[in-house]
């Protein structure tokens, strides 16, 4: 298991959930703010081991719960749903087009919300619901879709500057040279 | 395809979930707060960054302008100097009157050396709650359901919970806020019960009014001091004719905020 990759990816979600409480640029500007765990998990479900991914659900979940007034632990499963669901597939999806990341960010990122939703409203809490609440989903889908690819090249450039490159085979084969000359 | 470690994932991270979903309230908060705790290094260092952004903000004002800026303080000093000694004196002729009527004594403790300024340092991340954290915990003596004002003194919310460097902070425009709540003129009483649409914070329901209520838009909403927060913060004004509820609870109307809660970066928060 490549525990370096998984620990980028746990840092990462750690400083995404503090960035998006902190920073409320894209809440004042487009009524709604962006959550970055579901491309997070996009990409660990894609790059990762099980554990990985579920680590990252259990920990992005409870740290995101933690700064919102959500119930403690209602975003732990509708982030393992996501990653649970892109897991056995990924030897299916074409990771490198740029297309497939989107779209897939923008899935999972619709998928998250919708399912924390529902879990909510099944424990008869009463969120801030209303027309514009399709509006904020819209906002979240699109923008987790956008920054999918951007997750994507973030940490293949960090795996890329921090591992050892994979050793390139040469085409020279010494017992193939020919000798010239005379011995 | 699936395995059998995967099918052990899903087991264990929904055992876990669940567990956590069911935990007794008490102990979800103490663990949110515990889980919070980590994140202090970030918030320090937002913090400090800031702080430090402001300090070269300084740095590098002129002097005649910071000259200019002590002026206007001064004159603004001076004349609310002035406003707080006809108050002093107005209060002192109330009492008077009171005692010539012997009317009871209104019971209006000052809000003098009571008030804590906090500075937002998180709102919520997710869309569907108005919450944010502020920098002032239980050493700064904040404690749950204490009032949040805006600067210039409007109801904004109250005190869900506190650790000992931050607190959770429940907008009016929260569902779950839930503050009682008076319509000064008509003299009529309901429960705000959360804003209207999940865009706009500014406009909040008022529920539970009498059916036939008289309330008329441009009227003043304060708190009535029927529930834990204390009465006569003014938290704004009455934007529409009053409908009857469709759950048929009464009336209900919308309300204008003095104050837009999702604006500000600085808060009072008034200790008992």
């Amino acid at each position: 298991m490549n525990w370096l990759n998984t620990i980028i990816i746990l840092g990462a979600a750690f400083v995404a959930v503090f960035l998006e409480a902190s920073c409320d640029g894209f809440h004042r500007l487009l009524g709604a703010q962006i959550d970055l765990l579901p491309a997070l998990m996009v990409y660990a479900s894609l790059t990762c081991e099980i554990a990985g991914v579920a680590l990252l659900a259990v920990l992005g979940g409870l740290w995101l719960d933690t700064l919102s007034y959500n119930p403690l632990g209602v975003s732990v499963l509708p982030l393992f749903a996501v990653g649970f669901l892109v897991y056995p597939r990924r030897g299916l999806i074409l990771r490198d087009q740029l297309y497939a990341r989107f779209v897939l960010g923008l899935t999972a990122s619709a998928i998250v919300p919708l399912l924390t939703l529902l879990i909510m409203l099944s424990m008869r809490r009463t969120p801030l619901l209303g027309w514009a609440t399709i509006w904020q989903l819209l906002v979240m889908s699109v923008g987790g879709g956008l920054l999918t690819p951007a997750c994507f090249w973030l940490f293949d450039s960090i795996n890329r500057a921090l591992s050892y490159r994979p050793a390139v085979q040469s085409s020279f084969r010494p017992d193939r040279d020919i000798k010239r000359g005379r011995n | 395809m699936l395995k059998r470690p995967h099918f052990i994932a899903l087991g264990l991270v929904g055992l876990l979930a669940l567990v956590i979903l069911n935990l007794p309230q008490h102990t979800a908060g103490q663990l949110k707060l515990a889980i919070g705790s980590l994140f202090l290094p970030l918030f320090g260092l937002s913090k400090s960054s800031q702080q430090l952004a402001r300090e070269g903000g300084d740095a590098v004002t002129s002097k005649a302008e910071l000259l200019r800026e002590v002026e206007t303080l001064r004159r603004t000093n001076e004349v609310l100097q002035l406003v707080a000694a006809q108050n002093e004196a107005l209060l002192r002729e109330n009492t008077a009157f009171r005692q010539l009527y012997a009317w009871q004594q209104q019971q209006q403790p000052s809000w003098k050396n009571r008030l804590h300024l906090g500075r937002i340092i998180a709102r919520d991340p997710a869309n569907w709650w108005q919450i944010v954290h502020i920098d002032l915990g239980t050493r700064d003596g904040i404690q749950a359901d204490l009032p949040v004002l805006s600067p210039e003194g409007y109801l904004i919310g109250r005190v869900a919970s506190a650790s000992l460097t931050r607190s959770e902070v429940l907008l009016i425009s929260n569902p779950t806020c839930r503050v009682s709540a008076q319509v000064e003129k008509a003299n009529e009483m309901g429960i705000i019960t959360g804003a209207a649409s999940p865009l706009d914070n500014t406009l909040v329901t008022l529920g539970m009014l009498p059916p036939a209520s008289s309330a008329k838009p441009g009227e003043i909403v304060t708190t009535s001091g029927l529930g834990i927060l204390p009465k006569g913060i003014r938290i704004g004004q009455i934007a529409e004719n009053p409908q009857v509820s469709e759950l048929g609870s009464g009336g209900e109307v919308r309300v204008k905020l003095f104050a837009n809660p999702t604006s500000l970066d600085e808060v009072w928060v008034l200790t008992p």
